[in-house]
């Protein structure tokens, strides 16, 4: 059968996907906790605010399974309901801000140095993966880093920032273009 | 210089003899669509890398549950106090992987503009009323046929900002969650017979007509619910890697 063709996601899916706790992968307080910012461009170097992304990734224990509950409702008023403060649920929703920022609270993925990202905005036709490889990441380890030039490979690692932070900024086009990735 | 409908209907023209030309069946539209002028700063240069290797973490994915969707999720006239305006709809069909088996148990959202053409965002200027009793988003899971329905109204046509006197054809957005991450799939339905298609960009970046038409739901007048609402069928196909193809229990 052939595919349904993908279509942008328009500049107002904001009251729509977004929901509270979508970027709080991490159970509140748990020690381990890392956090990953960056900013999304366009090809002039401009933020694009109307950006949504989503990241997967295994457990710490390294288990891919996932677990429902990301955006648990409440069944009585049909409301937000929040994650449920312990279950590692492995998925993360986050939209950019007005600057083009966004920030995720995270566990460290269990055997695995990436985090998996799915980016959609006004203007992308089809949606774009890429992958947040986190900071201490062995290059030469991983087959996917180790195929790509120098230059590229510098768009896919996570640069340290202050404690356990890591910053990913992703670039559209341009000069710093980020490697986007295809699942044949 | 802000282009007229005249100029972007040229720029669609071209696209469209260029894609003849290559004689290839696209499923997807082009990254770069200049006559979606919005993709012009935001499409990569650079070819995609493909992912060779066999344990990629993206052919797994998220999982959603009966903790993450409630039962009036899928009815986006009854979430609100009164009757929402325009006209009742019913939208089902069927979630398939390209080897026509149901995608079970996945979630499904929609959004969409209110009856007469607004969304409830901040940042629609639309001078269009808004509706005190249509937000216009909903979600359900799949059943075990792949099968999804929604109520909900059908969603006005809206003017954009691409060029001058660009308006949108009607259209409800989907996202679709399938088992895998890379088979991922952000979409919009359309309604037959909408006389605006040919003049959006949006809907002619899928430069193929086969495809093209795959965007648009079929009107079944057998879903239609007497004295209550018009029936739409729309079947999805998602698409992904082959790697998750041979997988049983999905």
């Amino acid at each position: 059968m052939h595919p349904t063709p993908s279509q942008t996601i328009g500049p107002f899916y904001g009251y729509a996907l977004p929901f509270p706790d979508g970027a709080a992968v991490a159970p509140a307080g748990h020690p381990d906790t890392i956090t990953v910012h960056g900013r999304v461009y366009d090809g002039a170097g401009a933020p694009v605010p109307d950006a949504l992304l989503e990241f997967w990734q295994p457990a710490p224990d390294g288990s891919r399974r996932g677990a429902p509950g990301s955006l648990r409702r409440d069944p009585t008023t049909g409301g937000y309901a929040g994650r449920d403060g312990h279950t590692f649920t492995g998925f993360a929703r986050v939209a950019t801000d007005a600057d083009g920022a966004y920030t995720l609270h995270t566990l460290p993925p269990g055997q695995n140095a990436y985090l998996s990202v799915c980016v959609f905005a006004r203007g992308l036709l089809h949606h774009l993966y890429t992958r947040a490889y986190l900071t201490g990441t062995d290059t030469a380890a991983d087959p996917l880093l180790a195929s790509l030039p120098e230059q590229r490979r510098r768009t896919l690692l996570a640069v340290p920032a202050r404690g356990r932070c890591h910053r990913f900024d992703i670039h559209l086009q341009g000069p710093k273009e980020t490697v986007f990735l295809a699942f044949p | 210089m802000i282009p007229t409908q005249r100029d972007i209907s040229a720029l669609i023209g071209v696209e469209a003899a260029r894609h003849r030309a290559t004689g290839a069946v696209r499923h997807h539209p082009d990254r770069r669509y200049p006559p979606y002028r919005s993709s012009e700063l935001r499409h990569p240069a650079h070819p995609l890398v493909t992912v060779a290797d066999p344990d990629a973490v993206e052919l797994s994915g998220p999982v959603f549950g009966v903790t993450d969707v409630t039962e009036l999720d899928a009815d986006l006239t009854r979430q609100h106090a009164g009757e929402p305006l325009g006209e009742r709809i019913t939208v089902t069909g069927r979630v398939l992987d390209r080897a026509g088996r149901p995608v079970r148990g996945q979630l499904v959202e929609i959004w969409q503009a209110n009856a007469s053409g607004r969304y409830a965002h901040q940042r629609d200027q639309h001078p269009a009323p808004l509706d005190p009793h249509f937000t216009g988003v909903g979600r359900c899971l799949t059943g075990d046929d792949g099968g999804y329905r929604f109520t909900t109204v059908r969603p006005g046509a809206y003017p954009w900002l691409n060029h001058t006197n660009a308006w949108r054809p009607a259209h409800i957005h989907f996202s679709l969650f399938g088992t895998a991450f890379a088979q991922r799939l952000v979409t919009q339905m359309y309604f037959p017979g909408d006389p605006l298609f040919a003049y959006d960009p949006i809907l002619q970046a899928v430069t193929d007509d086969a495809a093209r038409a795959r965007l648009v739901a079929a009107y079944d007048h057998d879903l239609s619910v007497p004295q209550w609402s018009l029936g739409y069928r729309w079947d999805i196909v998602l698409d992904g890697p082959a790697a998750t193809w041979i997988e049983e229990g999905r």
